[in-house]
């Protein structure tokens, strides 16, 4: 499109009479000083333009391979499929780290005492989006707890500012201070999460961690990377990772 | 400037291809301001560097290998098992952190002698975006070892990209060619780690085509008048250039001997591990008061958009600084900015390197600000109002004034 506009607009230039610097141009072209009147548009300087305008697409549609190739292969593209974890042996109150797409997800076995912090006034209202507003989760988690069954959390466990891993932080942990309910906390920039992964306000990371599409097989096994039966979400579709 | 010789195989080389006399021209004639001091023996040290840097590299190659499972390994090799590979490491490793410490006192340098202004803008431009390619350099260099640093560094700047609205993600995707830093990123990495040295030296002939084309800016800040402002290149240059490279290579040689591991992080020899984030992470100490910048704000885009306009506000410099006069010599009140702007930078850095939490967040902020300021109030308003000190006539007259001067002192 680019090419395209830009030579309209040395066309329309054109057509409103010769400016200098088009002149000197054609005439290098020529060779001859090209003598037309006021606004009569030249059949060579349509075709210098046509011309210059090809080869500007042409040169873009050559280059595309050359950009392109850099993106996913298809192997890693295929090395993406679901995976299934068995969560059964998760205590309460403790979390596993499994690999999918080369990324951490988190899976947090969170106590009674950990989901009554998401609704405590002190931990809400800091928060910056925390009725999930942000597409950050397929619709299935897009609610107080962010999970399909709210004992287990399950989140992308990559920090939504510049990519490190946000460490699990209990309660009381002396370096976030006594009002601190537990949560994640990023040693890269200091950025602060929830026990449901929902970002604090003033800390540099913008949004929640993002969940995965994710289902439960049978009640002891979490399928990552499928969603339930009936939707048909796609992990594309969240705002940033 | 026809070279004066009866080698017939002299002259016939330079009658078709006249490097003699260019050579005679850029190397030997070449008249340099008679006053300069040692704060411009850094661009020909600089020039040694990047030398430096692709000899060791090319030869590291040799032994290295860019894949996710074996790059670790060989470059424990290399320090093991290949003769001198320890050497040849640590003089590219500490050789990096030489190289900028010399650009950052070269463009300090630049800096207070106002050697960006006109007519010598484009010269500073070459110089900014010569920086700019050696911090791309020095990061795909980093990734290299592929160690824990390597791995976690690389991430976070890449992720920078992310930042940007609609298209970031798929920009990172494509910068990693896979759902993140993973074997892919490293090969391409070294692919352009080989290449962007060379591409600096393309720059750095342009910097020099068009050094030559006014000559060297001097402390005095004023235009060569004729001959007698001047010395010829060789020999009274060459021999401080060397003179000043054989004194750096005693403190570049103290680095590679005696103390590499202070400029090495521990982290690094912790083989890359995408599951675990090292507890502290940070640049090298040549990035940090950029990191601060970064780190100082509690917006990711913003954050990242002031991370780029810190370093892309050198190519506004020109005409942030209205001053007409050159030299911080003669400009009273910017020189106390100046060097306040030094301290600045200096405490960035070293809030850069501490953990972001707790008092130095407050301070980290404080000094971002007046990178900022400096920049874009101090350096406009300051040379509208600032009245500079009176200037010599001539730097040939500035040398004599100041002969004089000793000699009266002496007698008295
Ligand atoms: C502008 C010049 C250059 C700079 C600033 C630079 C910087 C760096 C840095 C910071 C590292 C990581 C060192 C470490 O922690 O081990 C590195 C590694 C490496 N560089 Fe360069 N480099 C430059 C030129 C080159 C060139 C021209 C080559 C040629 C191929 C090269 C090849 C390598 C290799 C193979 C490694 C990995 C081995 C190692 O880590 O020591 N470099 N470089
Ligand atoms: S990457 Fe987590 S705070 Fe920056």
């Amino acid at each position: 499109m680019l090419p395209l506009w830009l030579a309209g607009k040395v066309f329309r230039a054109q057509a409103r009479g010769p400016s200098k610097r088009i002149d000197l141009l054609s005439s290098t072209v020529s060779g001859t000083p090209p003598a037309h009147p006021e606004g009569e548009i030249k059949r060579r300087d349509f075709l210098f333009l046509a011309a210059g305008a090809l080869t500007v697409v042409g040169a873009a549609t050559a280059a595309w391979p050359f950009i392109d190739q850099m993106n996913p292969d298809k192997q890693t593209i295929a090395l993406g499929v679901p995976i299934d974890v068995d969560v059964s042996g998760i205590e309460a109150g403790q979390q596993i780290i499994v690999a999918w797409r080369d990324r951490p997800v988190f899976i947090l076995h969170r106590t009674p005492e950990n989901l009554k912090t998401l609704k405590e006034p002190q931990v809400v209202n800091d928060l910056r989006d925390p009725d999930s507003k942000q597409m950050q989760q397929p619709p299935y988690a897009a609610n107080w707890h962010r999970s399909i069954n709210p004992d287990y959390l399950v989140v992308v466990g990559i920090c939504t500012h510049l990519g490190c891993i946000p460490h699990l932080t209990k309660a009381g942990a002396a370096e976030l201070g006594a009002s601190w309910q537990g949560g994640y906390f990023c040693p890269c920039h200091g950025s602060k999460y929830d026990l449901s992964a929902r970002v604090f306000e003033g800390v540099p990371a913008p949004l929640n961690l993002p969940v995965p599409p994710y289902h439960f097989v049978d009640p002891k096994t979490v399928r990552i990377g499928a969603n339930p039966k009936g939707s048909n979400w796609s992990f594309n579709a969240i705002e940033q990772i | 400037m026809a070279v004066e010789t009866n080698n017939k195989l002299v002259k016939w080389i330079e009658y078709r291809l006249p490097v003699f006399s260019f050579y005679r021209h850029f190397l030997v004639e070449y008249p340099a301001p008679k006053n300069l001091s040692y704060w411009w023996n850094f661009g020909s040290l600089a020039g040694f560097m990047l030398v430096v840097q692709i000899v060791t590299g090319i030869v590291l190659a040799m032994h290295y290998s860019p894949s996710a499972t074996l790059a670790f390994s060989s470059v424990q090799g290399i320090m093991r098992d290949v003769n001198y590979g320890w050497l040849l490491r640590y003089i590219h490793a500490t050789g990096a952190s030489m190289f900028f410490m010399v650009v950052y006192i070269h463009l300090f340098r630049g800096l207070y002698y106002g050697s960006y202004k006109r007519p010598r803008e484009i010269l500073w431009f070459m110089g900014v975006i010569i920086l700019l390619l050696m911090m791309a350099t020095a990061f795909f260099g980093y990734t290299l070892p592929w160690g824990q640093m390597s791995f976690w560094g690389a991430t976070v700047i890449t992720s920078l990209f992310s930042a940007i609205p609609v298209v970031g993600h798929a920009i990172t995707s494509w910068l990693w060619g896979g759902y993140a830093i993973g074997a892919p990123t490293l090969n391409r990495f070294y692919a352009l780690h080989y290449l962007l040295p060379f591409v600096i030296v393309a720059a750095v002939a342009l910097h020099l085509w068009a050094l030559h084309q006014h000559g060297s800016n001097n402390p005095l800040g004023i235009d060569v008048k004729g001959p007698q402002d001047t010395l010829p290149f060789h020999p009274y240059y060459t021999v401080k250039d060397l003179f000043g490279i054989t004194i750096f290579l005693i403190f570049f040689c103290y680095w590679i001997f005696f103390d590499p591991g202070a400029l090495l992080n521990p982290d690094n020899s912790i083989m890359a591990n995408a599951l675990n984030t090292p507890p502290h992470i940070e640049p090298e100490w040549y990035f940090l008061p950029f990191y601060a910048i970064l780190r100082s704000v509690p917006n990711k885009l913003i954050g990242v958009m002031l991370l780029g306009l810190s370093v892309c506000v050198l190519f506004l410099l020109p005409w942030l600084d209205t001053s007409p006069v050159r030299s911080g010599k003669f400009r009273p009140i910017f020189k106390q900015f100046f060097w306040i702007f030094v301290i600045d930078c200096v405490i960035l850095g070293y809030i850069g390197h501490l953990p972001p939490i707790g008092p130095a967040k407050f301070y980290g902020r404080i000094a971002a600000i007046y990178y900022f300021l400096f920049f874009f109030v101090i350096l406009p308003f300051v040379g509208w109002f600032e009245r500079p000190k009176p200037m010599p006539e001539s730097i040939s007259q500035a040398v004599l004034d100041k002969k004089a001067k000793r000699a009266g002192t002496e007698k008295a």
